[in-house]
């Protein structure tokens, strides 16, 4: 058997998941994408360059905390935060439209596009393409506009335009399914910044490759800080770019578990939910062959979740082959669960996370607290919860 | 011969070109699409485009888009949409029917499963738009040993490799999806058009049908005289949608439209 950590093979396949299930339209466009990205991601200078402004725009590394409150609290193992909420735009997704607009800028391409959820990879494409002065446009479900105001604007002072997506669900699925139908018809000057680590080949790929950047850091930091590898590495997975960046280096380190935790809604048994790797089927959507939320016809089932980052009723190819495996554990917490630990970490240690972090944060502290003191929990902090005050001051009946 | 290459090769016979109307099943409810289907080859429809509503169409504009949810809103699924085709073939025994979706239908149905009941029903092709023909290899083959055709889609940006890739696995007819962008977008530029279509018949001695941008008699004559086939479905769909209270005036629009588009082509 291949071993993991090589895949995906040369057509995008992570064992039966993955792939390029696109119409002929795309493929062009696919395999320049392809070969652009397997041959700038071997040249020193395309690293040099990337890691240049992962240190200095984005303000990497980021830290890896040791939450000592939290772990007390719990009273299991010790709890560390992957502190990427402290990146530049406020989580994780920097990295990847980093990576994909230093590829645009190779590619001559003048315009790009995307698609958001909760508005963070809106955000950083809306950054990268005011600071190499591209054209962005974002698609972003009618939805999640109303729940995402700030994040709206704040894409629309970086000089993006944001569309909304009024079909379907009108969520990140849709916006998704926008977003492709633009590249479609635009694809001779379009670049595509899908912001999580699903869709086509290479994407999955390209995304791992460069959210792997998190991982990196966490695995050699809990070496210098705790002189070990942690026992357990926790992440939030909704596309799960965040979660495939922070295991992927870790997957050669059988002792480590790799936990992805999905969004349970209102319960995973409650048909809520937005967990496909908890209680989905394989199937093809979004150009690539994964676990999904579909019904008995093939019909995409209406995700849904508290945060807006993780209501996607499909999940990175990759995730679906490391469950099949064996080689990480996927499971769920609920809303509930994530607005406690939304509150619970700001208040005791001053951090105060997104709520899709929340659900990772969650999980975390349960495995932690039946685990040893001399053990160690890596928790991915995904992204910062400014985004979501407003959310959860609606919850607390507050209004501004 | 299958009923596909038979169609195709008496019109050549006959110098005409094929008609190709798509139609979402179950658009705007379940009841009318065998009714429909039987007036379209009244109206001079050579192959029938049967679309398996999705609830993700991606490659499909908001036309489309929007006859899956009406579609979709009554339920109407694979297995019904199976048992449509049966039911017309109790009537019309000669004129092909090709299935056209997105592959999560199918596959959550179950390949085999599926081949079978197709079989069965009478089908004649398969189109799964989200299905090129490197994933599709081991469908493809469960479709031949059925006699069911494989059609693919070929586009303004396939290169001549993949054109040569395509033309081998291909069978029944290729779609040659006539401009970038999704179903019901701008209109088609035949000088273009045309030229593609030297580069793939220098490859294949498959027909060659067009579709996308194709919306009334004039330009569907003028795709005919470069083409073997002429697809519509965004201008039939969008009078089925217009009319969805009153489903035989859709009907009756999509009649018409046809109607014209015969003439002009066969003129």
């Amino acid at each position: 058997m291949t071993e993991p950590v090589a895949l995906p093979d040369a057509e995008g396949h992570f064992g039966p998941y993955g792939g390029r299930f696109v119409s002929e339209t795309l493929f062009a466009a696919l395999d320049e994408l392809r070969d652009t990205y397997e041959q700038l991601w071997q040249s020193p200078e395309f690293q040099a360059e990337f890691d240049l402004d992962m240190a200095h725009y984005v303000g990497r590394p980021s830290p890896l905390y040791h939450a000592k409150r939290l772990s007390e609290t719990y009273g299991g193992a010790q709890i560390y935060l992957k502190r990427e909420d402290l990146n530049h735009t406020g989580a994780h997704k920097i990295n990847n439209t980093i990576g994909q607009a230093l590829l645009a800028k190779h590619m001559g391409k003048p315009r790009i596009i995307a698609e958001t959820g909760a508005g963070q990879h809106g955000v950083a494409s809306a950054t990268v393409a005011a600071r190499l002065g591209l054209e962005c446009v974002v698609y972003m479900g009618v939805k999640d506009i109303r729940r995402q105001t700030l994040n709206v604007y704040r894409m629309k002072l970086l000089g993006a335009t944001v569309i909304g997506v009024d079909s379907g669900t009108k969520t990140l699925k849709d916006a998704m399914n926008e977003a492709m139908r633009d590249w479609v018809t635009n694809v001779d000057n379009t670049y595509y910044i899908i912001g999580t680590a699903a869709g086509p080949h290479p994407y999955p790929k390209l995304v791992r490759d460069f959210q792997s950047i998190i991982g990196r850091e966490a695995r050699r930091q809990s070496l210098e800080q705790a002189g070990k590898l942690p026992d357990a590495v926790v992440a939030c997975v909704g596309g799960g770019s965040n979660a495939i960046g922070i295991f992927h280096p870790f997957l050669d380190d059988k002792d480590v578990r790799l936990i992805g935790v999905e969004a349970g809604g209102h319960g995973v048994d409650s048909g809520q939910h937005a967990a496909p790797l908890s209680v989905g089927t394989p199937g093809v959507l979004h150009g690539n062959r994964t676990y999904l939320m579909s019904d008995e016809n093939g019909q995409i089932q209406d995700p849904y979740s508290i945060s807006a980052g993780l209501d996607y009723p499909g999940v990175g190819p990759e995730h679906s082959y490391l469950k099949d495996i064996g080689r990480a554990e996927y499971t769920a917490a609920t809303d509930e669960e994530a607005l406690h630990s939304f509150r619970e970490l700001t208040l005791l240690e001053g951090i105060m996370p997104a709520l899709e972090s929340s659900h990772a944060v969650a999980h975390g502290c349960k495995l932690a607290s039946t685990m040893a003191k001399d053990q160690m929990v890596v928790i991915n902090l995904s992204g910062r919860g400014d985004k979501d005050i407003h959310t959860v001051a609606d919850i607390d009946g507050i209004e501004f | 011969m299958s009923r596909i290459a038979g169609c195709f090769a008496a019109l050549k016979t006959q110098g005409r070109q094929a008609l190709i109307p798509y139609v979402t099943a179950g658009d705007p409810n379940p009841d009318v699409t065998v009714g429909l289907m039987h007036q379209m080859v009244a109206a001079g429809a050579d192959v029938i485009e049967l679309g398996i509503p999705f609830s993700d169409p991606m490659a499909d504009g908001p036309v489309i888009q929007l006859a899956c949810e009406r579609a979709l809103a009554h339920n109407t699924s694979l297995t019904m949409i199976l048992a449509m085709v049966a039911e017309f073939r109790q009537q019309n025994n000669t004129t092909p029917v090709v299935l056209m979706g997105y592959l999560n239908t199918v596959e959550r149905m179950g390949y085999d499963v599926f081949v079978a009941k197709a079989q069965a029903a009478g089908l004649d092709g398969v189109l799964m738009v989200d299905l090129p023909p490197e994933e599709g290899h081991n469908f493809t083959q469960s479709l031949a040993q059925a006699g069911l055709d494989a059609i693919f889609l070929i586009a303004p940006t396939t290169t001549e490799e993949r054109i040569k890739k395509i033309c081998a696995v291909g069978s029944g007819y290729l779609y040659y999806v006539s401009l970038k962008g999704v179903t019901g977008s701008a209109k088609i530029n035949t000088n273009e058009v045309a030229k593609k279509l030297a580069l793939v018949k220098q490859h294949t001695q498959l027909p060659l049908g067009v579709g996308f941008g194709i919306r009334d008699a004039d330009s569907a004559s003028r795709v005919a005289k470069v083409a073997d086939g002429v697809v519509v479905g965004s201008v039939l769909v969008n009078a089925l949608g217009d009319n969805q209270d009153v489903p035989e005036n859709g009907c009756a629009q999509v009649v018409a439209t046809l109607t014209a588009m015969r003439q002009a082509m066969d003129a």
